[in-house]
């Protein structure tokens, strides 16, 4: 249970993305993230499980290019590019002047195209989220999951190489949020996208994901990584079954280890 | 992965059937009662009038008042005229002149810091204060009166709209960022939009605002003659005690402040009603 200590060189399998020996430091002394390795490749779901200021949301953010990291190194392979990266929000942070397909053509729009060039993938991005009739709906005659399926209709319309996902359904109620949790993975098998996903519920990142990296807080750091070795389709019948009882379990000993471990600077 | 509407259950019991009278019963009070009460407002100063047998050159009737209005129409309709124009050019420059600095204020904050404390100073000095002097250095009288009531008037729509372009959802700006806005864009398509229902309730100030400072201003002014606008009429029938035709002039003012304001409200209804939560009906 121990930090990816042998990094395998670059351009092995289908990489899509590492961070290594990433560090990111706030104000001189809040040590928000360190020494944080990572690989991602073609067609993973990686969940970030870990309690709030153990640095995932900073990971994410470090990912999309909106803050730059201390030190380390964080390489796309092959480069990264515009429409390379879609983000959806734990709010679903629509533009409540807009229409829904007018949110969803938002990506492109500010790459200068126009809604006619584009109508196709706007409407082929609603339709991947079950939205097609309410294109012309503005997000306050939605409902809180509908909102946040408009919010991923617009992480895809770019048909991006890797989708952030921070928190998402975490402001959903428990029903909403199994059926988006159902979709979601319906999607990710359609589409085979690449997914990082930030949660705080163990239940949620066994679910989904195929690979669980848990981070403990002060700092920020990974403190295990849990292989989720259940196949997909996952359906709700396997959030029944005895495997992923097991699963949980094993993830949940792994999130309570990160907890009661304490950073080398507490513990010196 | 299809999404249903609720239906809505057509079962009404008797606590909503009272609930629907008592709405219909307030969508009728909501336009009755104003009138009403205008109207018995009106009678009350008719009748005090009478009862008290006040002269006319003390408190006219509001019929007399009226009559005033239609006997004078030439004059003051030249006059309401006059008040207008510098009334809605004063806006119209305090709409371009507020949106267009807070504009230059979001896009840079030493800006911002730099000129700030000149649009307070010129906000907090009472105009009929700073009117005496702008009539000294400007000569032209109608530039004076539109400079006194543009300084009322812009800085609700400044401070508003600079409030409203700093609102945006914080989300939404990192969101712009990911997918490499221009500052450009970001102005247009998320500062702007988020701006408008703060701009509009500014618009409502200042349109009110606008017309105060013109009357003011032409208080102070004085001069009167071919071009004068509704507050020199109201001084020289105070002179002349033709307390009738005051009346008539204030009624005109007021009414035009009215007309302002609802069009500002109705501006802002059409612009907002489809997405913000202060032009939108509850829905149950």
């Amino acid at each position: 249970m121990s930090n990816t200590s042998t990094i395998p060189p670059m351009g092995q399998r289908d990489e899509l993305l590492r961070m290594s020996h990433v560090d990111k430091v706030f104000n001189g002394t809040v040590e928000a993230l360190r020494d944080l390795n990572l690989i991602v490749n073609q067609g993973d779901f990686i969940s970030l499980l870990g309690p709030s200021g153990c640095g995932k949301s900073t990971a994410l953010r470090l990912i999309a290019g909106l803050m730059r990291q201390t030190k380390g190194q964080i390489t796309w392979n092959g480069g990264v590019k515009e429409g390379d990266l879609g983000v959806v929000f734990q709010e679903p942070t629509l533009m409540p002047w807009a229409t829904v397909e007018q949110n969803v053509w938002l990506p492109h729009r500010l790459r200068g195209k126009s809604m006619d060039d584009v109508r196709g993938d706007i409407m082929w991005s609603l339709k991947m989220v079950g939205l097609e009739k309410f294109q012309k709906s503005y997000p306050r005659e939605l409902s809180g999951g509908m909102k946040m399926r408009v919010s991923i209709a617009r992480a895809l319309v770019t048909q991006p190489r890797l989708i952030l996902m921070d928190e998402p359904f975490a402001a959903l109620d428990e029903i909403t949020r199994h059926k988006l949790n159902n979709d979601l993975l319906m999607l990710r098998d359609k589409l085979k996208c690449t997914v990082i996903f930030v949660t705080h519920s163990v239940f949620e990142s066994v679910f989904l994901s195929d690979r669980i990296v848990v981070m403990a807080a002060r700092p920020g750091r990974v403190s295990a990584e849990v292989p989720v070795d259940a196949p997909y389709p996952r359906t709700e019948e396997f959030r029944t079954s005895a495997q992923y009882a097991e699963l949980c379990r094993t993830a949940s000993d792994a999130l309570h280890g990160a907890m009661n471990q304490h950073g080398e600077r507490a513990s010196a | 992965m299809s999404v249903t509407e609720m239906q809505p259950a057509p079962i009404v019991d008797l606590e909503e059937q009272s609930y629907a009278r008592a709405k219909r019963r307030e969508s009728i009070a909501k336009w009755a009662l104003p009138v009403i009460m205008l109207a018995l407002a009106v009678y009350l100063w008719d009748r005090v009038v009478v009862w008290n047998q006040i002269p006319h050159y003390i408190l006219p009737r509001p019929g007399l008042v009226i009559q005033t209005l239609i006997n004078d129409w030439g004059m003051l309709s030249d006059a309401l005229w006059v008040t207008l124009k510098i009334t809605l050019m004063a806006l119209g420059v305090a709409v371009a002149g507020g949106v267009g600095l807070a504009v230059l204020f979001t896009q840079s904050r030493y800006f911002e810091m730099a000129f700030y404390p000149f649009a307070v100073i010129l906000q907090v000095t009472p105009v009929v204060a700073i009117a005496p002097l702008i009539f000294i250095y400007v000569d032209n009288r109608l530039t004076g009166l539109l400079l006194c009531a543009w300084i009322v008037a812009f800085f609700p729509i400044l401070s508003n709209t600079t409030l409203g372009l700093n609102s945006t959802d914080h989300n939404l700006r990192d969101l712009y960022k990911i997918y490499g806005a221009t500052r450009w864009q970001r102005l247009r398509y998320l500062q702007l939009p988020t701006a408008l229902p703060y701009f509009l309730g500014g618009l409502r100030i200042a349109g009110g605002l606008a017309l105060i400072g013109a009357v003011v201003s032409e208080y102070v002014a004085g001069t009167g003659g071919i071009g004068s606008g509704l507050a020199f009429r109201i001084l020289e029938a105070g002179y002349r005690l033709n307390i009738p035709r005051m009346f008539a002039a204030l009624l005109l003012i007021a009414a035009t402040g009215v007309v302002i304001f609802t069009l500002a409200s109705l501006l802002s209804h059409a612009l907002l009603h489809k997405w913000h939560e202060s032009a939108t009906k509850k829905e149950n």
